[in-house]
């Protein structure tokens, strides 16, 4: 039988807390300043939206919003944070109530295993924000730093191109 | 919306129940007849199909979603045969409790071998319904009608699926007499329904393996060597456990692992211990300068995959010769490999994104030394794996570490470099061909192929394909890696072109033993040898002066073969003898996959940077024979989605090492194709009702990559033979 070596005692998770603006409500959170915000959505708050890919800010699986600019959770510690407004796809909508983004990723089934997709739709809302009438250029060009492995890419687009199109007649 | 019913995850519905270690599959005795399909090793009804109280219907399918969308177009088979709106069919698949033992989810056979078996089961369990109807309305069975699971009487009486569960009985062995539906009946399958897992995937819902928590649950990492085979010498105890949170540190031979209660306390730990690990020995990789001298030199088992001597080659015929070659390719999956592991009253319970619980149940048993009977694994899905990743090795560790803490659940998530470090790659491949041409045919073609294993996976007899296994203080057995045989085959896969070559030697080198870790990437040795097929084709073509649609359909009679050919010739305008101007090019390929399956031909487009040496494919164009269709969008999904995966391959990517070990280690390592750079894929389905339908998750890959290789030297006049087509050998090649 393997050596097991319990070191519980020696020292206990500290009772810091931070405070976060998450989906437009505060929470507290018990973590280390230093904490990557990716895992407090995940494992505090249980948030399932944002994805662990790579942690190093390569992939934008994890990608949020802070204060409507896409930024890579999984490298943003929470101290960097203070009173920005975090949003994450759960902000977004609900299976009963998509946002127009989410609405258009199903009509398109824009999705293979699905694992990228909340880095392209976050990333996607901070360009339609931005840019309520991109072309296919620009869609392309916003989600470059978003990758996709099952090869949905062209679904991806035309779902952007799709929400953009609901959103222009609402 | 479809989610409501998707109800299959459930997630908890195993902790803390007692195993159930009852057998759905027994050994086929003497004399039983054979089944179609999964039917012939899981024989009775009530192993696929229950009927609820409410007149819906559960189903079990050993095959497990890997983003390809399976599970929604079983469901439809399911409905379709049972006459239910596909809202009441709730699947179950995975689950070494509940479900029929179906081995793994590979080589695009679900539909075949879960969907006739489903097909089969439903038709049979409808025709019983029918039988108890009629009995109870007293009437004959042929004078019922149903619809959405309520069967009428012609006088108007009515009576619910759920109504009869009482007196249905399926605890019985299927006959396989039943007829199911003609394909001119169909209401359900061959319709582009909206796959059910894709509205929780794009709002957060629990979807994936991660998203689990279990109350009480941990943090685990593994700590692993610099090298593969390396030996732990020493561990910096003292700092790991000087930092916060964290419970327990384990060590077992040469495995190392950390549990922690928070996931970014067990990653900091997870840092000291490999900073302050000691490690000796370990295997030495070849001089990646020599890697394909070195894969020649490799001791092979030698098959003749097929041979042929009609007639001797005619004097006079011009002899082409080639050698193509193809590097390591990582699965690189998006989400890095990741399970959930319980230890409680001696009892495992595994959450697994593994392609086969039950094999991974036998190799974890071996690991573990327990009977398989006491280890429940339960499939719950990850990022799409593309085949054999981290997925089977990562719920070892997941066991091991909850092992050291009896009632605590332990959730191991790899870190990126695990996965592109510690992944069996697809292994690197050399193939030459040789071929003489005489009058615009082939008239001798000899190809020879030295390749890995590719599908070295868990649950062989002779030992246990777990990678952490090996070097455990009570090490596993690694097994002698075996060729997956003909016609399918493994490294041989499509080595056996599906033209008329009356006379041909097809020579298979099959290396056991490789210096890197590979096992099953999708396609196996498919994607290798289309593209060397499908290159020669064209290098045949040029040097018989015939265009290389001519060429290719003047080799083939199979009618279907010829139709996506044509149908991809015909949608994309392809004109006789077109060549590029220097810069920009098309080409065509054409494959069967595995010689038996679906038909697939691309034209792909190519822009070349002659400055730079970037490809650009800006565009391809698919015509795709899969059989009968079951669900039209989820089958375009597979091809369009195989034509960017096979882009970004032959592209951009190979699995770069030197002699101390892997250097692909993160995505900047290893990259892949962005949405930049993603073609823009057509795809024309052609549909054959009356045949069996076919998988179609790795049909597109090979075709694809030959058309780009093919419409670049189409565009340029020089061909490149060895994979990917970067920078430096576009820059090579035209000088």
């Amino acid at each position: 039988m393997a050596p097991v070596i319990r070191a519980g005692a020696l020292r206990e998770t500290p009772s810091v807390a931070i405070n976060l603006k998450v989906n437009g409500v505060s929470r507290s959170v018990p973590a280390e300043p230093d904490t990557p915000l990716l895992y407090v959505l995940r494992n505090d708050l249980e948030l399932n939206g944002a994805k662990f890919g790579c942690g190093l800010a390569q992939c934008g699986a994890c990608t949020v919003l802070v204060d409507g600019r896409a930024v890579r959770s999984c490298v943003t510690p929470i101290s960097t944070i203070g009173t920005s407004e975090i949003t994450t796809i759960e902000g977004l909508g609900s299976l009963e109530k998509p946002h127009a983004l989410q609405r258009a990723f199903i009509e398109e089934q824009a999705a293979q295993c699905g694992y990228c997709i909340n880095g392209m739709i976050m990333s996607a809302k901070e360009l339609l924000d931005r840019n309520p009438r991109p072309s296919e250029q620009d869609v392309r060009a916003s989600l470059a730093g978003n990758l996709c492995r099952c090869g949905t890419h062209n679904r991806i687009i035309r779902a952007v191109l799709r929400a953009a199109q609901a959103n222009g007649r609402t | 919306m479809n989610a409501a019913a998707f109800n299959r995850r459930q997630f908890t519905a195993g902790l803390g129940a007692v195993v159930v270690a009852f057998s759905l599959g027994p050994e086929l005795a003497r004399g039983q007849e054979r089944l179609p399909g999964g039917l012939q090793n899981n024989r009775r009804l009530d192993a696929w199909i229950r009927i609820n109280a409410d007149g819906g219907a559960t189903v079990f399918t050993g095959k497990v979603e890997l983003g390809q969308g399976v599970l929604t177009a079983l469901a439809q088979i399911a409905a379709e045969e049972l006459d239910l709106p596909l809202s009441r069919i709730e699947m179950v698949s995975g689950d070494t409790g509940r479900t029929p033992d179906e081995g793994h989810t590979s080589g695009s056979v679900s539909i075949e071998s879960s969907g006739t078996a489903l097909r089969m089961a439903a038709a049979e369990v409808h025709s019983i319904l029918l039988d108890l109807a009629a009995n109870r309305l007293g009437t004959s069975p042929s004078d019922l009608t149903v619809a959405s699971g309520v069967i009428a009487a012609p006088d108007g009486r009515k009576i619910g699926y759920g109504e009869l569960v009482a007196a249905l009985d399926l605890k019985r062995e299927a006959t396989a007499k039943v007829r199911p539906k003609a394909a001119s009946n169909y209401k359900v399958v061959g319709q582009a329904v909206q796959r059910l897992d894709i509205p929780a995937k794009v709002t957060g819902g629990a979807a994936y393996v991660q998203d689990i928590r279990l109350p009480g649950m941990l943090h685990g990492r593994a700590v692993r060597p610099p090298r593969y085979g390396a030996k732990l010498e020493s561990f910096d105890e003292v700092a790991a456990r000087a930092m916060p949170g964290i419970v327990a540190i384990v060590r077992d031979g040469s495995f190392l692992g950390v549990i922690a209660e928070r996931e970014e306390q067990a990653i900091k730990a997870r840092a000291a211990l490999s900073e302050g690990a000691k490690w000796s020995g370990g295997t030495e990789l070849p001089d990646p300068e020599r890697e394909y001298d070195h894969l020649l030199s490799l001791r092979s088992v030698d098959t003749v995959a097929s041979e042929k001597q009609a007639s001797p080659a005619p004097s006079g015929a011009r002899v082409v010769e080639a050698t193509y070659r193809k590097p390591y390719l990582a699965h690189a999956s998006m989400g890095p490999s990741c399970a959930l592991a319980e230890f409680r009253a001696g009892r495992f319970t595994i959450w697994s994104h593994t392609q086969g619980v039950f094999p991974l149940r036998l190799d974890l048993a071996k690991s573990l030394q327990v009977e398989p009977a006491a280890i429940r694994c339960i499939f719950a899905e990850g990022a799409g794996c593309y085949g054999r990743n981290g997925h089977d090795d990562v719920a070892l560790d997941a066991a091991l570490l909850a092992r050291a803490l009896p009632g605590r659940p332990v959730r191991v998530q790899w870190m990126r470099d695990d996965e592109f470090a510690w992944e069996p790659y697809g292994p690197a491949m050399v193939m030459k061909a040789q071929a003489a041409v005489a009058d615009g045919r082939i008239v001798d073609w000899q190809y020879e192929l030295w390749s890995g294993p590719h599908g070295v996976r868990p649950g062989v007899p002779d030992g246990s394909n777990l990678f952490a296994s090996w070097s455990l203080d009570q090490p596993q057995k690694r097994p002698f890696a075996r060729n997956i045989p003909l016609p399918a085959g493994g490294s041989d896969r499509n080595a056996i072109p599906g033209y008329d070559l009356p006379n041909h030697r097809i020579v298979n080198h099959f290396i056991p033993e490789m210096p890197i870790w590979v096992s099953s990437l999708r396609t196996l040795g498919g994607y290798a040898n289309v593209f060397a097929v499908e290159s020669f084709m064209d290098e045949l073509a040029s040097a018989a002066g015939v265009d290389p649609v001519a060429f290719r359909l003047a080799h083939l009679t199979d009618p279907r073969a010829r139709a996506v050919i044509e149908a991809v010739a015909k949608k994309t305008g392809w004109k006789t003898g077109e060549t590029g101007d220097g810069a920009r090019g098309r080409g065509i390929a054409f494959a069967r996959y595995k010689t038996l399956a679906t038909y697939v031909a691309v034209v792909a487009e190519v822009e070349i940077d002659r400055a730079s040496g970037m490809v650009h494919v800006p565009r391809a164009t698919a015509a795709v024979d899969a059989g009968l269709i079951i669900n039209p969008d989820g089958l375009t999904n597979q091809i369009e989605g195989g034509i960017v995966q096979s882009v970004s391959w032959t592209l951009k990517e190979e699995v770069r090492f030197d002699r101390r070990g892997i250097l692909s280690r993160d995505w900047a390592s290893y990259p892949i194709l962005t949405m930049p750079e993603a073609p823009t894929v057509e795809v024309e389905l052609i549909n054959r009702p009356n045949e069996r339908p076919l998988g179609a998750g790795e049909a597109s890959q090979g075709p694809a990559a030959a058309a780009v290789a093919n419409a670049f030297a189409n565009a340029t006049g020089k061909r490149i033979r060895d994979l990917p087509l970067n920078p430096a050998r576009v820059k090579a090649a035209l000088g």
